[in-house]
């Protein structure tokens, strides 16, 4: 390369910029107005008694309320463990060079997206007015055991059925989208190495579109967070149900939607941040030191 | 002595376009061979067929005598299952153009990979043959570096490493310096030259005519799917005998 004529040359005298910096009026303005926005904000939710911050208190960690919040907690989790586990699955089975393999997983996900959750939901509630026994056996041949429908498919599990099978049809999209931004020639040089389809899968593609597949993933888990309030149509109850059930008795509906609210932001929160671990862990060798979480700053970052 | 690669035949069609045109080559145990020629010649495309990341159309690979993909019976040949050809390929190494190295793994544990996931090797020896196989090719200060840490010419290098950690027979090269900044095109020949030494048995698919010149026992001219000329790289290089081999030697050289 030819050297630029003067480029840097040391000893050269250094001639410091000293400029008028430019003037933002207008930022001073943003930041005025919105201070005393949040200056009303912050008096009307202390004036005003009928926020009812005393009954929100009473009833933050009452136990129909804790209870609520578990079976939130337990709905969310099992219901992602189903949804991930399932659409990797079909993330897979969608990229088979089988046909009918990659259609019948095509099909799985055009019927789940396609239809609403609530009926799903109540479809699994009353599945059975369409069986009403299930069984275990050979197809079209003898059955080993045979049990009640109402028996096996309790409340929860329809709950954890509608809610796991619809979410494992958006998992499935969002895996595949990470499977397909990782690099053909990973897979290859894997297999160039005697590795075989399945562990170049599991070692080298996977955890490599697991980067692209977390953020989305999170959105998921917090967006499930709040649709597990959904089972309320077939008679479950979660925190929001809770809350309602106790408004409905006090009418103190504002309290209690705050409570329901506060519970809901504090698992967003430790999401949130129990993600930006995730993202840090997957994203090894990607970007040095990466912030995994703005809540977290890593020391040393600005 | 069985050669170590034996070609006969080979066709392959991506959709209507014939990319290898009935190709044969031989090459012995120990020998290195460099395959040159225009790009859209098929020269990675037959790199490729060797260890079965393209199914050839037509014609017979064989590595170390062995039917590659298939295997022959009762006069039919029957395709290999997955894991058989996965079998095959350990004994083949591949260094990509790309470099391909896992990015999510330091250097070390590229080259650890494949001994730890397909032969079971306990970490502490594939961590050990790790270390001597980045200390050959001179990067022993760098292993715990990720790829997107290291320069183009020190990724090939550990793609190099990662290859040997199975200790193949046979090295396959398709175009390792051609995505390199030309200072950093000597490092990988260096390494390359030094396996050429070791005996290593090496097909090469290069534009790096000194490199084919010094190390290569053999040269082969591929233009349109065929073999146009092979012979010694000298006589090849300083007296083609074809007009199209001659016309290609006069723009690269």
């Amino acid at each position: 390369m030819t050297e630029q004529a003067g480029a840097a040359k040391p000893g050269r005298e250094r001639q410091e910029i000293q400029a008028v910096p430019v003037r933002h009026p207008g930022r001073w303005v943003a930041v005025a107005i919105l201070a005393v926005l949040a200056a009303m904000l912050v008096h009307t939710v202390i004036t005003n008694d009928r926020f009812g911050w005393d009954v929100v208190g009473q009833y933050l960690f009452s136990a129909p309320i804790l209870n609520g919040l578990r079976n939130t907690l337990v709905l969310t989790v099992l219901s992602m463990v189903i949804g991930i586990v399932g659409g990797i699955g079909l993330a897979v089975m969608r990229q088979s060079p089988n046909p009918i393999v990659s259609g019948a997983a095509a099909t799985y996900i055009w019927l789940f997206r396609g239809t609403p959750l609530i009926a799903q939901l109540l479809f699994w509630n009353f599945l059975s007015a369409l069986y009403p026994r299930l069984s275990l056996g050979i197809p079209f041949g003898p059955e080993f055991v045979s049990v009640d429908t109402n028996i096996l498919i309790t409340q929860f599990a329809a709950c954890l059925l509608g809610l796991g099978l619809n979410e494992a049809a958006y998992m499935a999209e969002i895996v595949r989208g990470g499977l397909l931004s990782v690099d053909r020639g990973q897979a290859e040089a894997a297999g160039a190495l005697g590795m075989t389809r399945a562990q170049a899968l599991r070692r080298i593609v996977l955890p490599q579109a697991m980067r692209v597949i977390v953020p989305p993933t999170g959105n998921e888990t917090i967006s499930m967070l709040k649709t597990t309030s959904l089972v309320v149509v077939i008679g479950y109850f979660e925190l929001l149900t809770s809350a309602q059930r106790i408004s409905n008795q006090n009418f103190q509906v504002i309290p209690l939607l705050i409570v329901a609210a506060f519970w809901y932001l504090a698992l967003t929160s430790l999401l949130t941040i129990g993600q930006g671990f995730v993202e840090r862990r997957y994203g090894r060798g990607f970007v040095p030191d990466r912030p995994g979480s703005r809540l977290l700053p890593k020391a040393g970052n600005k | 002595m069985t050669p170590m690669v034996e070609a006969s035949g080979i066709h392959k069609s991506f959709g209507p376009t014939e990319v290898l045109r009935g190709i044969d080559l031989v090459v012995q145990p120990g020998e290195v061979c460099c395959i040159i020629g225009p790009s859209g010649s098929g020269k990675s495309t037959l790199l490729r067929c060797v260890n079965h990341l393209e199914r050839i159309d037509a014609g017979r690979m064989r590595v170390d005598g062995k039917l590659i993909g298939y295997h022959e019976a009762g006069g039919k040949l029957h395709e290999l299952r997955e894991s058989e050809v996965s079998r095959q390929r350990r004994d083949i190494g591949m260094v990509f153009q790309r470099f391909n190295l896992f990015p999510h793994m330091t250097a070390a544990e590229n080259v650890m990979e494949a001994p730890r996931t397909v032969l079971g090797t306990s970490r502490a020896a594939a961590r050990k043959a790790a270390e001597e196989l980045l200390d050959r090719v001179g990067l022993s200060a760098r292993r715990d570096a990720y790829p997107g840490q290291l320069s183009g010419g020190q990724q090939q290098r550990v793609a190099i490493a990662r290859a040997l950690a199975m200790q193949p027979r046979l090295m396959l090269f398709d175009e390792p310096t051609s995505a390199l900044d030309p200072e950093l095109v000597g490092e990988v020949l260096d390494v390359m030259r030094g396996l050429a030494a070791d005996g290593m048995t090496m097909l090469v698919v290069t534009h790096e005519m000194g490199f084919a010149r010094e190390v290569g026992d053999s040269l082969v001219f591929m233009d349109d799917g065929v073999i146009v000329e092979e012979g010694a790289p000298r006589d090849v290089l300083s007296a083609p005998r074809h007009e199209r081999t001659r016309s290609f030697l006069s723009k690269v050289l």
